[in-house]
């Protein structure tokens, strides 16, 4: 199943690509954008047909490669496939 | 006294680390690359700078998840000395050997120069042959090295005395003026609680010959030798 794994900066942690985004836009004129974080998202083929064993093992991979939780969080989700 | 330098895919201070090495113990060190999972017996375990992985993911990150890793986590818990440079600071702290992470330097660029460095403790392996706040000047280079931890982590390196080199200007005044990556309290450097683990993002390796410029790292190699002889 797919599933895909949002990893993005915690708040107060320098995010210098989210700002220089931010800044890019601004210049550009859209004045409504207030705040751009970047983060990056991993889209993991996994086998499994049940969510909560999927999520287990990507709570796992997560905790151990996928996301530094000094400075990031991480958030798994199951798109539904086409 | 036997020394390990892990090779990792992307390492580039890895023969100049093993050259000051062997400059200052007369042995050439070993040269293990990052797929074996056995470590020779090794009273000193080098993870040099460079860029392991392409720095794909986050600096580090792949690195210590290496087969070697393991070894040098064990040898570590079994009081061998680590010492991570650059990129080997980057593996230290993802692999949970030293705490903190580092991040993009504050100025979005990458950084190239002679720095100078307040020594903040030397009654480390690492540091002992300097005098308390001598000013060296050691080169840096990278566009991750901005030290960054938890509040009461912060609170628990200071208060327990980890830092081992801070930026300062030549004065060794130490504050947000002479700080050129953004690294929390200046630091550029750190130990563990037990002593035997230092990471570090400038490179003593490239001040220990005064035909290149700076001998300054001379005294670190020197203070580890003598130390683990």
């Amino acid at each position: 199943m797919k599933s895909l794994v949002k990893i993005m900066p915690k708040k107060g942690v320098l995010d210098p690509q989210g700002k220089a985004i931010e800044n890019s836009l601004k210049q550009l004129g859209f004045s409504q954008i207030k705040e751009v974080t970047q983060g990056k998202i991993i889209e993991i083929e996994i086998d499994s047909d049940n969510e909560n064993d999927a999520r287990e093992i990507l709570e796992k991979v997560s905790n151990k490669l996928l996301a530094n939780l000094v400075i990031e969080d991480y958030e798994i989700t199951f798109p539904k496939e086409d | 006294m036997k020394i390990s330098v892990i090779v990792f895919p992307g390492s580039n201070c890895d023969r100049d680390v093993s050259v000051s090495l062997k400059k200052f113990s007369n042995k050439d060190p070993f040269m293990v690359w990052h797929k074996e999972t056995s470590l020779p017996d090794s009273d000193l375990i080098v993870l040099p700078g460079g860029f392991s992985y392409g720095d794909y993911l986050r600096c580090g990150s792949m690195a210590a998840n290496s087969p070697i890793m393991k070894e040098v986590k064990k040898s570590s818990k079994n009081g061998s000395a680590v010492l991570g440079i650059c990129n080997g600071f980057q593996i230290l702290t993802e692999s949970g050997l030293l705490p903190g992470t580092l991040i993009r330097n504050k100025g979005l660029s990458f950084l190239c120069k002679n720095t100078p460095l307040r020594v903040e403790n030397n009654n480390s392996i690492f540091t002992k042959n300097y005098k308390d706040k001598d000013i060296i000047n050691i080169p840096i280079a990278h566009n991750e090295g901005n030290y960054f931890a938890s509040e009461n982590v912060i609170k628990e390196i200071e208060d327990k005395n980890l830092v081992a080199f801070r930026y300062c200007n030549h004065n060794g005044d130490i504050d947000i003026a002479n700080n050129p990556n953004g690294s929390l309290n200046n630091i550029a450097g750190i130990i563990n609680e037990n002593g035997n683990v230092l990471g570090m993002m400038p490179h003593p390796e490239r001040a220990t010959d005064k035909i290149a410029g700076l001998s300054d790292g001379e005294k670190f190699f020197t203070s580890i030798i003598e130390s683990l002889k």
